[in-house]
């Protein structure tokens, strides 16, 4: 069975239409890139994965682990282990970083009848994570990305992604933003999350990231719909000659 | 996806839990204000002359000044005719022992340890239902100690001296419209009076409720702590839940001597009306605290989550040199409640220090107003100020305004005021429920985290109250791990 499964998804934000039919096969163990011009739906589907408001799925099904997402609350779907990892993480002043996230991680372990972890147990787990990610100590006592730098902000995307241990993390345009050398920590991060039992949806405009998280599988999605799928290959020739020579395809008569 | 929306939702469905009435016999004063009602008050309780002089002083004065109006909060003309200015239980208790069954069941319901079996507690408690004192606890102990607690009543039969000495002198009988018309009503309240050097060893507590229908309550509180004393006191209220509005005009005020410290908390959970803004109770109080002596330290802290309006500025004179005071406040404003508080800080004495810490939260269509004044007289050299004024915002009907007066006239003082407005957004919900938190509980998070300065000044057992009575008011039912 496959771990993620859509199927002619349609999707609308307020009023627009924006998903027409998206249909993709996700297994465990797998990274898939979704590329696309600006405007063709890439983070869209991102955040219908997650359940975002407003984000309206319209028609069509997405299968998780054999269970209808549509239907579950953004909540419950990150209890089941779906992580997105914000284009624009969110600032919460007055709310700690680590605070926040032994919250988050109770929480999903609470719903999997797993025992809560106490301050000890919870410090142990993330001292090591930090580390990973080159964060100092310092920054979970801050107030949740408040007054964070750009990089700070995506490194710490990457940080509750390793603490929190998803099944299926969706990575919205965590390049953007990004220095070479942030680039690089934070493709580290993700690449040692990498793993038989997980898989990685990475979203993104350009082609860099690749070099760096290297995907199973690259999508093309254009006009709410995926032209064309490939390997790795696909995505230099991307970046070779743009998009517009699989738009034509995105048109049918 | 409609979750976001139901919370927000949820918030505004509030109960309130200490709604219910009890069935008590009770004794009224005929409604109305005259001379001949200030009298009555005065006579049944068998006041000296020069107390009934006072308030009939204050009843005059009264009587020639207006209500104000400056005050950012809407309501209508408060019938001062329609008011029944005292009410009594029937049966006097001579001692706890005696305390009528049914009113020891109603604190009991609202988990007030009356008894002295709960002297775990540590809390001393006098409570005050409508009009009268009901009984005071752990009064042995404190006697031990030279530490008078007691009723006001009863403090004006015992201490005499101490009570006319001090009466008044921090807020006068004419001080203002409401403190007037208390001053001349005053019923009930508490007295304390900590001698020099004395520590009181627990915290001290008021418990005020208003139970009659068509009643004012007018309690007046006077705290003194002497020479090198230190007192804690707690203030919690509470009232039934009734179609109409009830007025509620409170005078407490505080002195301490040469290094003398008085701490005074308040949980106010006065009935704030339904969600459509039916009832509630009008709170017009003046608190005020005099820190006379030097180093001496006089701190306010108040979570407001009750009633449906309120006018309140507990505020510092700091006229001893060195002397300091405090001001922190959670103030919460849900459905149509208004709120406008704030404090004002006085700077006389030399080195006078000053701290203000104010947050606001708004939900629903409540309105809360901020406003301070600082004024730092000619003279008071040295003088220091810090003023932090938060507000928060729960939906797009509510409303936090900020007025921070500034008055300065000695070149050596040095102020400074930082405010900010923030909202409660549903991309932060929504960025919780992605990590696995519920709305609920991640605007529990966002408001306790907002409050977290407020609620550090709380003594222990009231921090844990204090974020309970939030949650309720915000029907934020659901808790954080």
């Amino acid at each position: 069975m496959a771990l993620l499964e859509v199927r002619d998804l349609r999707a609308k934000v307020g009023d627009k239409e924006i998903l027409k039919g998206v249909n993709l096969t996700v297994n465990a163990g797998e990274v898939h890139a979704i590329m696309g011009p600006n405007g063709s739906g890439k983070s869209t589907f991102a955040n219908v994965i997650a359940g975002r408001p407003n984000y309206e799925a319209t028609g069509g099904t997405v299968t998780y682990e054999g269970k209808d997402l549509l239907a579950m609350k953004p909540e419950n779907r990150a209890r089941e282990g779906v992580f997105m990892a914000f284009q624009y993480p969110v600032e919460i002043p007055g709310v700690g970083n680590a605070y926040f996230l032994k919250s988050a991680l109770n929480a999903i372990r609470r719903y999997r009848g797993q025992p809560e972890l106490d301050a000890m147990e919870f410090m142990e787990l993330v001292s090591d994570k930090t580390k990973l990610l080159g964060l100092d100590e310092s920054f979970l006592g801050r107030s949740l990305n408040d007054g964070f730098s750009g990089g700070e902000k995506k490194r710490n995307e990457i940080f509750q992604m390793a603490v929190l241990e998803p099944r299926l993390a969706v990575l919205d345009e965590t390049d953007s933003g990004l220095d070479i050398d942030a680039l690089r920590v934070v493709a580290n991060g993700v690449n040692t999350m990498r793993g038989k039992e997980r898989a990685i949806l990475v979203v993104t405009h350009y082609q860099r990231i690749l070099n760096y998280i290297v995907p199973d599988f690259v999508h093309v999605l254009v006009d709410g719909r995926i032209v064309k799928s490939g390997g790795q290959e696909l995505a230099h020739e991307l970046e070779k000659r743009g998009y517009a020579w699989v738009e034509p395809a995105a048109s049918p008569a | 996806m409609s979750t976001q929306k139901e919370a927000l939702q949820e918030l505004t469905t509030a109960e309130y839990k200490a709604g219910f009435v009890s069935d008590i016999e009770m004794e009224f004063a005929p409604k109305g204000l005259s001379e001949d009602i200030v009298r009555f008050i005065s006579k049944k309780k068998e006041e000296p002359d020069w107390l009934l002089e006072w308030r009939l002083k204050a009843y005059r004065a009264w009587l020639l000044m207006t209500e104000p109006k400056w005050a950012n909060i809407h309501y209508g003309p408060i019938d001062y005719q329609g008011i029944h200015y005292y009410a009594a239980p029937k049966n006097r208790p001579k001692s706890l022992a005696e305390v009528d069954p049914a009113i020891m069941a109603m604190y009991d319901k609202l988990g007030i340890p009356l008894q002295e079996r709960e002297a775990l507690l540590g809390v001393a408690v006098d409570a005050v239902l409508d009009s009268v004192s009901v009984g005071t606890t752990f009064k042995k102990k404190l006697d031990d100690l030279g530490i008078y607690f007691s009723s006001f009543s009863e403090a004006v039969h015992e201490h005499p001296d101490l009570v006319k000495k001090w009466l008044g002198t921090v807020v006068p009988y004419n001080d203002n419209f409401f403190a007037a018309l208390n001053s001349a009503v005053f019923s009930d309240g508490s007295f304390a009076y900590v001698p020099p050097g004395v520590r009181c060893p627990m915290e001290l507590s008021t418990y005020f409720r208003i139970n009659a229908a068509n009643t004012g309550q007018f309690e007046r509180t006077l705290i003194v702590a002497d020479k090198g004393a230190y007192v804690s006191y707690l203030e919690g209220c509470t009232a039934p839940m009734r179609d109409e509005h009830q007025l509620h005009a409170a005078v407490v005020e505080l002195i301490a001597l040469d290094d003398g410290e008085v701490k005074y908390s308040t949980i106010q959970n006065w009935y704030p009306g339904d969600k459509q803004g039916k009832g509630g109770i009008y709170n017009f109080v003046t608190k005020r605290g005099k820190a006379l002596g030097r180093n001496s330290k006089i701190s306010w802290t108040q979570v407001e989550t009750g009633s449906a309006i309120t006018w309140k500025y507990p505020s510092c004179i700091l006229q001893g040199d060195n002397s300091v005071g405090e001001f922190y406040s959670v103030a919460v404003c849900n459905n149509y409640q208004q709120a406008d508080t704030g404090t004002k800080m006085t700077h006389i004495g030399k080195n006078t220090k000053s701290t203000i810490i104010s947050k606001g939260i708004s939900s629903g269509f409540g309105q809360n107003t901020y406003r301070g004044q600082v004024k730092v007289l000619k003279g008071a050299t040295n003088a220091r100020n810090y003023s932090q004024c938060d507000s928060l915002l729960i939906g797009d009907k509510c409303g936090a305004h900020t007025f921070p007066y500034i008055e300065v006239n000695e070149p050596t003082a040095q102020l400074e005021h930082e405010a900010t407005t923030s909202k409660i957004g549903d991309d932060q919900l929504f960025y919780a429920q992605q990590r696995g938190i519920t709305p609920e509980d991640a605007t529990n998070m966002i408001v306790n985290g907002f409050c977290k300065k407020v609620f550090l000044n709380l003594p222990m057992e009231f921090a844990v109250e204090a974020q309970k009575l939030i949650q309720v008011s915000l029907a934020l039912e659901g808790t954080v791990g």
